[in-house]
């Protein structure tokens, strides 16, 4: 047992971190929330692009570094760290990426990978569907062969970035007789088609993030298709581990730690800054350890996928818990800042630029996306502690 | 970074899970838990058989030059195992504190026959003030010629009703003293409390104990630099028994889960059950992490003071959620003086107040991040 950074991984986070405050420095932009998911920068994610730090943990061969996911996760935890503006890559690189490096034929890996690697591929994932949440599985988006092409049709829903994919990420059904784990398939194509239409859901935070995505006849050639057909299913459970392994799932409203500990010392009250009052401190403190727990739990899950284990039951431990961090810690922001703590971002006198409001509201969705916390309990409960299921 | 245990690590383990297993079922545990003593001589001298009072001692004072690391794994299935007696007195309370500051006649002296199971170690530092502060200390030291005369009362001593020896803080000239104390010595007297994890927590009373000056351990006056570490390390160790004794209640309360049928069916099978164990995982897992890390980080002699602040703060809140769960999921048969929960249940309680509470190191880990 060992927790120590090597010296290699110590310069990696400097140099992200060196390159990230350099960023900010040049203003070219500002730490947010969420910009995980919510920053849209193309020329942020061509810079990073250029840095070599889309697909580090893929193959040399398919034009990765090669590198472990421990490296990953230094990346990433750097980037939230700092609310860098990476959506524009970041599901791409994620999950797209290793999906098609891992069930690609040659031809698609040569034609998809240098543009998700290049930082083009904004992509969307069109899992869940208006009938189809949890039990995905009951997806009814239906996928016809015809000839050397397949024909689209049905609805998709909450897919995040939407308004800003040209790439999709699609699970259909193509075979509408089997049972229904066993007719799903998954397909990668742009989104520049005919028939394809997106129309903006606005969000709690009153913001446009997600969306619905409408299939019309869509024609997309056979090479769309990824992996076996009809054993997409099974396929969507590995990347799914991959999905709620991130930092995000700690650090997505991470800038509103920093910036609520730099309030409670800088704001007086009562004649002495909110940091001394015994209360806030005990709560303060409690974020940072349940922070700290929390970083624990995300390593150790880089660590098995490290040693080639999808870690099913660690991920949705790992998402389970940080979740109901990042929840925490807007309720606790705003119970912290007391009145000023409604605020919007777009008020007046509103404190961290409205953060805390904002983060409360949008934290909401943290236990629901990539696996709701009660699914993933069952998971634990199941595959773990192997409980039975009646 | 590698959060796996060595070859060497996990065969310790095993080897001390199947070993308690066999030479402690509950039975065992209740005796040693009434008995006068608190724990069982016999036991004792297998266990420093096995190597386990020196383990991270150096060979020459009979040790086995192991980690606390290392040690840490015995500590856990200890917690596992609920055993009773002196061993985290002697081993984690006293005998790393004379390695880290005892002079070399003090190590050759008292280290061997700690290695070796002969002595029976404690550490008299908390006060009727039960503050793990240096201003709770009142008890005093006087220098007398060569010796000191040290008055006062200590309370919550662990198994200072058998102990050899204690290492006593005492406030002299300019701050605490440590002592090694013949536990012998006229002026001593020892009262037993009666406790809920039922251990041998004393009240003692020093009435101008007489006390050489050779005895000083480490600089005079300097002491609390050594306490402070002494009490790092105590909640460290603490930490890894809580691992153990959560783990433990979490592997009955599944077992238990998967056979206990009600409705038809085994209550494991309902989800409320399932989320429940799963919320207890996730409490056991994360301890574990934070126990292990601010172990390694000792064992590496790095400065840990935050880290040690957040895994005794996390297992002082994770263990009574966990424990409540364990009880509520095995109904009303768990809360019978004849379940093994019962000891787990007790333990957990003791533990989360032993060497700083979650509160008390909650305010450690404001101070690290500045407020
Ligand atoms: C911010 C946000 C972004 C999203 N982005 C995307 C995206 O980009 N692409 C995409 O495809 N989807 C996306 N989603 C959708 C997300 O995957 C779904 O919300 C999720 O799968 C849950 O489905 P649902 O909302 O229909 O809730 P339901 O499945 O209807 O669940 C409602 C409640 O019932 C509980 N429940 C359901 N089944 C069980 C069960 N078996 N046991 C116990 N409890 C159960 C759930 O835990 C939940 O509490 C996003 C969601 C959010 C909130
Ligand atoms: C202090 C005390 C005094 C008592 N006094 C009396 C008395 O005077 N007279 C008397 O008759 N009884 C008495 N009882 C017994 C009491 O009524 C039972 O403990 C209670 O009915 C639960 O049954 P059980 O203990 O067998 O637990 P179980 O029924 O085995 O339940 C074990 C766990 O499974 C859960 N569980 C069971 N079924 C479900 C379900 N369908 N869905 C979800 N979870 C489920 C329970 O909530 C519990 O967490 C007493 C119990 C206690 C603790």
């Amino acid at each position: 047992m060992d927790f120590k950074l090597s010296e290699e991984q110590k310069k990696f986070r400097q140099e992200v971190s060196d390159f990230l405050e350099g960023e900010i420095k040049q203003g070219l932009w500002e730490p947010s929330c969420d910009a995980w998911i919510m920053g849209y920068d193309p020329e942020f994610t061509k810079r990073v692009s250029r840095k070599g730090w889309i697909g580090l943990t893929w193959p040399k061969e398919d034009g990765g570094q090669g590198r472990s996911y421990i490296d990953r996760l230094i990346l990433t935890e750097e980037m939230l760290r700092y609310g860098a503006p990476a959506a524009c890559h970041w599901f791409a690189d994620r999950q797209i990426g290793g999906a098609v490096v891992h069930y690609g034929t040659d031809q698609q890996k040569k034609e998809l990978l240098p543009m998700i690697l290049k930082g083009e591929a904004y992509v969307g994932l069109g899992m869940s569907e208006p009938d189809a949440g949890s039990d995905l599985a009951s997806l009814k988006t239906k996928a016809t062969e015809d000839g050397d092409d397949f024909i689209i049709d049905g609805q998709k829903t909450w897919t995040s970035g939407g308004s800003n994919m040209n790439w999709i990420y699609l699970v259909a059904r193509t075979d509408p007789d089997a049972p229904k784990h066993k007719g799903i398939s998954e397909f990668f194509f742009s989104t520049d088609l005919p028939g394809v239409s997106v129309a903006p859901i606005h969000d709690i935070t009153g913001g446009v993030h997600f969306n619905e995505v409408f299939f019309e006849n869509v024609r997309v050639p056979k090479t769309a298709l990824i992996g076996v057909q009809n054993k997409g299913f099974y396929q969507i459970l590995n990347q799914l581990d991959y999905e709620r392994s991130g930092m995000e799932r700690l650090m997505a409203n991470y800038p509103l730690f920093e910036a609520l500990v730099q309030y409670t010392k800088e704001t007086r009250r009562n004649g002495k800054p909110l940091s001394q009052d015994p209360l806030i401190r005990s709560k303060l403190a409690q974020l940072k350890i349940g922070l700290e727990i929390g970083r624990m739990h995300m390593y150790r899950v880089a660590m098995v996928m490290d040693e080639g284990r999808a870690p099913n039951w660690e991920s949705s431990m790992s998402k389970v818990y940080g979740t109901a961090f990042e929840q925490r810690l807007a309720g606790t922001a705003i119970e912290i800042l007391g009145l000023y703590g409604q605020l919007s971002p777009q008020s007046k006198r509103a404190p961290m630029k409205g953060m805390a409001y904002h983060s409360y509201l949008s934290s909401k969705g943290y236990s629901l996306q990539a696996g709701s916390s009660e699914v993933l309990k069952n998971i634990m409960a199941l595959r773990k502690l192997e409980l039975p299921s009646q | 970074m590698n959060l796996a245990l060595s070859e060497e690590q996990e065969m310790l383990k095993t080897m001390a899970r199947d070993f308690l297993a066999d030479k402690l079922p509950k039975a065992t545990v209740k005796e040693m838990e009434e008995s006068e003593e608190g724990y069982s001589a016999e036991l004792w001298k297998e266990m420093a058989g096995l190597g386990w009072m020196g383990l991270a001692f150096p060979e020459k004072y009979g040790g086995s030059d192991m980690s606390f690391l290392d040690l840490a794994m015995l500590l856990e299935e200890m917690g596992r195992a609920c055993l009773p007696g002196p061993y985290f007195s002697t081993v984690v309370l006293s005998g790393f504190a004379i390695l880290d500051i005892g002079t070399d006649e003090q190590k050759d002296e008292y280290l061997p026959r700690i290695s070796s199971g002969e002595a029976i170690f404690t550490l008299a530092l908390t006060e009727p003030s039960a503050s793990y502060q240096e201003s709770g200390i009142e008890t005093k030291a006087t220098a007398e010629g060569d010796s000191f005369v040290i008055s006062g009362t200590k309370l919550f001593v662990p198994d200072a009703n058998i102990a050899d020896y204690m290492l006593v803080a005492a406030k002299t000239d300019k701050g605490i003293t440590l002592f090694i104390v013949d536990a012998r010595s006229a002026g001593i007297s020892t009262t037993v409390l009666k406790t809920i994890a039922n251990d041998k927590l004393c009240e003692v009373v020093f009435d101008k104990v007489k006390v050489s000056k050779d005895n000083v351990l480490g600089e005079p006056d300097q002491g609390w630099k050594e306490i402070e570490k002494i009490i790092q390390r105590a909640a460290v160790g603490k930490c890894c028994e809580m691992t153990g004794c959560i783990q433990q209640a979490l592997d009955m309360t599944v077992e238990y889960a998967k056979d206990r049928k009600q409705y038809g069916r085994p209550i494991g099978s309902f989800q409320v059950i399932q989320h429940y164990c799963a919320d207890m995982a996730t409490d056991v897992d994360g301890t574990r992490l934070s126990a292990y890390q601010a172990a390694w980080m000792l064992s590496e002699g790095l400065p840990c003071a935050q880290e040690v602040a957040i895994a005794k703060a996390w297992a002082g809140e994770a263990c009574p959620r966990v424990m409540a769960l364990a009880h509520q999921i095995h109904g009303a048969i768990g809360v019978t003086i004849d379940h093994d929960l019962q000891y787990y249940t007790r333990r957990a309680k003791a533990a989360e107040v032993s060497f700083g509470d979650a509160s008390f190191y909650q305010d450690v880990v404001a101070k690290e991040m500045g407020l």
